[in-house]
């Protein structure tokens, strides 16, 4: 039976107001939320432990503030949750983020790892795949529609279409959303998480050959021309060929 | 001078467009490039010329007929020289890029928008920030498309190397989109639509004014929520897709932050809404303060009199 992973991020509400305060971003006021695209992936790994057995493990790269999301994904209904951190991290890179992530997984002694296609705060989506290479797995990605049946079939874009792609051996999924339906967490599952333990394991990371210079507000756009009733239509498209050459 | 890898992008068989921009983007980095370009026939190789580019590489395999991101990753590597990897930031070249990366125990920084030296910037919490960040040693990157000019082509000296990887996956089938029509990540034009519409049949008003510009049609998450006719794929928005076409027509779209987050790097933005308070008036290049109905058919005929 499966030993089922799924990756967890603890990031700022998508609805939140992302504040610059001199050259960082000031977070001290945002709530935290599990990454929108990693709620696919707990659904999706744990519509792959009702359909194959096994066990669905969450686990998560931060320090001690990151429990509350492996909490609740423990309410939603994963077994098990499991944070890596070493108090030597400050910043780390995509490189030392997804070698620690791989160790932990392989220390788990996973067999397929679900993780969402990207994470709301970098949009990167380059966790998935750096993880899967670092194993020496397949990874599909940008995925819906998974289905178990002997292995894993998911639906995947490719150009002018969408294929659908199966997955014999160990893999890393990374999850979109498609026409998923997510479950909610509901009262015996939030008293379970309550209790829950976070198991906390250590991993080594690389020094990172990545650093942050600033971070800023995004550039201010200048005012556009804004025109009345629909006739303006016909002067919004001469703009577009002869303002902004785009025609 | 330091070297540089780019990642060539192809479409249905020849190299795209976006993959002069990221010529551009080696030259910026202050790095010589070379053009890898993967195909199942080298002749592909021969539309990645460029100035500034002293050698093409055609990696041929036959892991490149379809896309599977263990052997890609693995047959791209083994091809390529040391140095800076660039690829362009679509979803699968992201993704390639992402897994070259972690083979040479390199870092990655993804959607770059800019560069200055070794400092690269990429937009952050689906652009309500930008983020600068600066290497010291080498990483991959992917780049934007529009934000680079494009070099101009050359001949290309083409180097064949036959390499392929391990197929690590199994495309059962294909499933053709529907229409005949761009999908959102892949069109330089979108006109999207929004609950404004009234109902998804008024889409068809849009697909019009696609059919005209060669365009996509999008919609905003509330138009995808609230009918179940607009699939999720046609989303634009923080948990829809992110583009950044050279036009964006948002029409009966307010412009709520989700929407915002994935369009707002638009280069130029109309906005049709009869509301004129509508927040997307104040991203856009050009407001038309006009219900649809009234708007379109102005719109339409004026495209397709210039398109003629």
């Amino acid at each position: 039976m499966p030993n089922i992973v799924v990756l967890v991020k603890r990031v700022p509400d998508t609805n939140a107001r992302i504040v610059v305060n001199g050259d960082r971003v000031d977070l001290s006021a945002v709530k935290w939320v599990i990454s929108p695209y990693d709620e696919f992936a707990i659904e999706t790994a744990l519509q792959h432990k009702e359909a194959a057995g096994g066990t669905v493990t969450a686990l998560t790269l931060g320090p001690p503030d990151a429990d509350k999301v492996l909490k609740d994904a423990k309410a939603i209904g994963v077994d098990e949750i499991v944070r890596v951190w070493d108090d030597s991290w400050a910043e780390l890179d995509s490189n030392g983020i997804q070698s620690a992530l791989a160790q932990a997984v392989t220390g788990l002694g996973a067999d397929v790892v679900y993780c969402g296609k990207t994470a709301a705060d970098t949009g990167a989506g380059s966790t998935g795949p750096g993880v899967a290479e670092r194993l020496g797995w397949a990874s599909v990605s940008n995925t819906t529609d998974a289905s178990f049946d002997g292995g894993i079939t998911v639906s995947t874009p490719v150009e002018g279409g969408s294929a659908r792609v199966s997955v014999s051996g160990s893999v890393v999924i990374s999850c979109d959303k498609g026409s998923m339906k997510v479950r909610k967490p509901n009262v015996k599952g939030i008293m379970m998480a309550k209790r829950a333990q976070v198991n906390v394991v250590s991993a080594d990371a690389p020094s990172s050959t990545v650093a942050i210079v600033s971070q800023t507000p995004p550039p201010a756009k200048p005012a556009g021309k804004k025109f009345e009733g629909a006739s303006s239509a016909e002067e919004v498209v001469r703009l577009l060929r002869d303002e902004a050459n785009i025609i | 001078m330091s070297e540089s890898v780019i990642i060539a992008e192809v479409n249905k068989g020849t190299v795209a467009a976006v993959t002069a921009e990221l010529v551009s983007a080696a030259l910026a980095l202050g790095t010589t490039p070379t053009v890898v370009v993967p195909c199942t026939d080298a002749s592909v190789a021969d539309g990645a010329g460029f100035e500034g580019v002293s050698k093409t590489i055609a990696v041929k395999g036959d892991c490149f007929t379809n896309y599977d991101a263990a052997s890609w990753a693995a047959a791209i590597d083994a091809a390529s020289p040391a140095g800076i990897i660039i690829a362009a930031a679509t979803p699968q070249s992201k993704d390639v890029a992402a897994r070259v990366a972690a083979r040479r125990g390199i870092s990655i920084v993804q959607d770059v928008v800019a560069i200055e030296g070794m400092n690269l910037t990429s937009p952050i919490y689906s652009g309500k920030a930008m983020q600068t960040v600066s290497l010291s040693g080498d990483a991959a990157i992917s780049v934007r498309a529009n934000v680079f000019p494009a070099a101009a082509s050359n001949a290309a000296d083409v180097s064949v190397v036959d390499q392929s990887g391990d197929v690590a996956t199994a495309v059962q089938e294909i499933i053709a989109r529907a229409s005949a029509r761009l999908d959102v990540s892949e069109a330089n034009i979108i006109i999207s639509g929004g609950r404004g519409m009234g109902s998804p049949e008024n889409f068809s008003h849009l697909e019009k004014i696609a059919d005209t510009l060669g365009a996509a049609v999008g919609a905003s998450r509330a138009a995808v929520d609230t009918w179940d006719d607009i699939p999720h794929s046609m989303q634009v928005g923080q948990t829809g897709k992110t583009v950044n076409p050279n036009l964006y027509i948002a029409v009966g779209i307010s412009g709520a932050i989700q929407h915002l987050a994935g369009m707002r790097s638009s280069k130029y933005i109309v906005a049709v809404n009869k509301d004129a308070d509508a927040p997307i008036f104040s991203h856009a290049d050009y407001g038309i303060v006009a219900t649809w109905e009234d708007a379109l058919p102005v719109l339409e005929s004026a495209f397709s009199s210039m398109m003629a």
